[in-house]
């Protein structure tokens, strides 16, 4: 067990899985020789060699496209994404080859595509979407969305085992904003598994990356205020944990679904259909969503922060619910 | 076009060669005149695709490869699957969405491949394969494996983001790919000067940094001696060409294209092009293909044909409840992959090495 940071343990799970495999190789921009955009693979190179890291031109359609070629040939490619926003230029390949593949032909693709996203960074519009529902809503993909060191590389190890297309989707904000204690060597964190973060019998909050330690911080201070908030950590969106959000729904009777991606046709209105579908019995109340405002991201630090939740604004929305 | 400008022998190609390049032709427009024919029946759902008049590149291209090659075909390449061993029975169930097809009703017509004979399936989004093949091509370089990628698309293709970035990037990586163009000089309606000023789309290979030519795409020998070349220089590891086929569109780009944008006399000007008449006329003028050996040869597909589609309509439509599965690979990929990374040894031995040949190597 080793204290690490969000991004190291990114690397030391992509490093492990190297090691292991000889068939897990990189691909992207500036990986190699330069160690990324963000340095996720800084020194890669020198261990693994120009063939398993490799620096790729602009071209987010022949990276992608080309990773699900290697892996139909049995490799296991993973994909950098310098900014997850880049996708976009690759849309056809994830949601139209690599998605499709298996239910098509039964061809599997196995691919880890790495997403470098999220707001904080002042970044603006094109450095900072969160757009983990237009794969939550193609099937034939799964969708992870760590939180925590330990989750990164565990659900990094987990992804790469996968037959499956997998997103990845890393949090820029928590990369050297967050440490804790990983776990040496190698283990998986199941895709399609939650975690409860905090437990409470007031409220159930659901949510996943960045705003997990935004939502412990609004739960701790509803905790002072006598409202106890049980804060589940999604860590996967597809497949999601329905049977852990039903089950904090029944303990509870409240729902509150945070996330940073902005709110209509995001992730949370699924939540909260499934939570009325499936838990209207257990409910006490409305569920609530707290989201972005639907605008693109903003660049300016003022206007980022009026556009992102917060732990007040948060707070404020488990008040609310829990005086409903 | 077609004339008379290649030589069978200098290709290596014996009358045995010869003739199962006009066999494969010949299979190809068989087997798509008569899903036309069901297709006008009703018996094949959606839209219906053939690869009419380009017969002579799927067939020609194809047949340059090696076994342990793979193909990225697209909609029109029906030969180069029938080269490879894919059986008509297979298409025929495929374009009739039963459930023992290749996609079992997960998909229509040409959206196809075959893990077996390392055939790509193509989706509708054009180019769409062509990244891929090249990331097929960069796993055998990986590996070591001296195989060969030969990717199709067309003059419409051409144009989009896709074949662009895959060509780029074959070139800077230096990548054993063969890039097949079949310019059929019409994107739906749209004339090849439409999508484009430049006149030839071999031109652009100067762009990427490798090789590229034009040959006549109704001419199987000529396709045939391209592509031949091409895979050889790929394999030697000198990267990727682009073949220009160029030819003229015979029929629609589906059945339901009335092809009412062709200007006066092109269908006349295209039909003295036929791949098919054209090679038959080489043969026979050369004494390679004999009256008897040409009327087997039709007797023979004919009853492919029919048994072909026989036993394609003896097959069961899917089960309705095979709609919601099979979405995700259930974790056995292991056992289908088209080739394991480890066996790069064992398939050069299988090959009849040593397994201590070099393959391609990387830049």
């Amino acid at each position: 067990m080793a204290v690490m940071t969000y991004l190291e343990a990114i690397s030391a799970g992509l490093r492990e899985a190297m090691r292991r495999d000889e068939r897990v190789f990189l691909i992207g921009e500036d990986i190699g020789v330069f160690g990324g955009a963000f340095k996720v693979t800084k020194g890669f190179i020198d261990e693994f060699g120009p063939q398993r890291v490799v620096d790729a031109p602009l071209a987010e359609t022949a990276i992608v496209g080309s990773a699900i070629g290697a892996a139909v040939m049995g490799m296991r490619p993973v994909v950098e994404m310098q900014f997850a926003d880049f996708v976009t230029d690759a849309f056809t390949q994830v949601v139209n080859m690599a998605a499709k593949f298996h239910y098509r032909n039964d061809w599997c693709v196995p691919v880890v595509i790495r997403m470098p996203y999220g707001g904080g960074l002042r970044a603006g519009p094109y450095h900072s979407s969160c757009m983990e529902a237009w794969f939550v809503h193609t099937p034939g993909l799964k969708v992870v969305t760590p939180a925590t060191p330990e989750d990164a590389k565990g659900l990094l190890l987990a992804g790469i085992r996968d037959d499956n297309p997998v997103m990845y989707f890393e949090h820029k904000h928590l990369y050297r904003h967050v440490r804790g204690e990983v776990p040496d060597g190698y283990y998986e964190t199941p895709i399609g598994e939650a975690a409860v973060r905090r437990q409470g019998s007031h409220l159930s909050l659901f949510t996943y990356g960045w705003m997990v330690h935004l939502a412990l911080q609004a739960a701790h201070r509803a905790a002072g205020e006598g409202i106890e908030v049980e804060v589940v950590d999604l860590r996967s969106l597809a497949p999601m944990d329905k049977e852990a959000i039903a089950a904090s729904v029944a303990r509870t009777g409240k729902a509150l679904v945070v996330h940073e991606a902005t709110k209509t046709g995001g992730v949370g209105g699924e939540i909260a259909a499934f939570i009325a579908e499936e838990c209207f019995e257990s409910l006490d109340g409305p569920v609530v969503r707290v989201a972005s405002v639907d605008t693109p991201v903003p660049h300016s630090p003022v206007l980022e922060d009026a556009f992102l939740p917060g732990v007040e604004s948060i707070a404020a929305a488990i008040r609310k619910l829990a005086a409903y | 076009m077609a004339t008379e400008t290649t030589d069978a022998a200098r290709l290596g190609l014996g009358r045995a060669d010869l003739h199962g390049l006009l066999y494969h032709m010949k299979l190809q427009r068989a087997l798509e005149d008569r899903i036309i024919k069901l297709y006008y029946q009703g018996k094949i759902p959606g839209a219906c695709y053939t690869g009419w008049g380009h017969e002579a590149i799927a067939v020609g291209a194809a047949s340059a490869l090696g076994d342990r090659d793979l193909v990225a075909p697209m909609h029109r390449d029906l030969g180069a699957f029938l080269v490879r061993g894919v059986e008509p029975r297979e298409y025929f169930a495929q374009f009739m969405d039963r459930a023992d097809s290749p996609t079992r009703g997960r998909d229509g017509n040409m959206h196809f491949g075959k893990m077996s004979k390392g055939i790509l399936p193509f989706i509708s989004h054009m180019a769409a394969s062509l990244p891929v093949a090249c990331g097929m091509a960069m796993a055998c370089v990986m590996r070591g494996e001296a195989r060969v990628v030969l990717s199709f698309f067309g003059d419409g293709a051409s144009s989009t983001g896709p074949a662009h970035e895959a060509m780029n990037f074959a070139g800077a990586l230096d990548l054993p790919v063969v890039f097949v163009l079949e310019n059929n000089q019409f994107a739906y309606s749209t004339p090849v000067q439409r999508q484009t000023r430049v006149r030839n789309l071999a031109d652009r290979a100067a762009g990427y940094g490798f090789p590229g030519e034009i040959t006549d795409g109704s001419d199987v020998l000529a396709v045939y001696g391209a592509a031949k070349a091409a895979v050889e220089r790929a394999r030697r590891g000198e990267g990727p060409t682009l073949i220009e086929c160029r030819m003229m569109r015979m029929r629609g780009h589906s059945e339901a294209d009335d092809m009412s944008y062709l200007p006066p006399g092109w269908k006349e000007h295209a039909q003295a092009q036929d791949p098919i008449d054209c090679f038959v006329r080489y043969l026979r003028e050369r004494d390679l293909l004999s009256e008897a050996e040409a009327s087997q040869m039709d007797a023979r597909i004919e009853a492919e044909v029919d048994e072909a589609q026989a036993g394609a309509e003896a097959s069961p439509h899917p089960d309705p409840e095979e709609a919601a599965r099979d979405v995700y690979c259930p974790g056995d990929g292991e056992t289908r992959w088209l080739r394991r990374s480890d066996s790069a040894r064992a398939e050069r031995v299988d090959a009849g090495g040593t397994g201590e040949e070099e393959g391609i190597r990387w830049r």
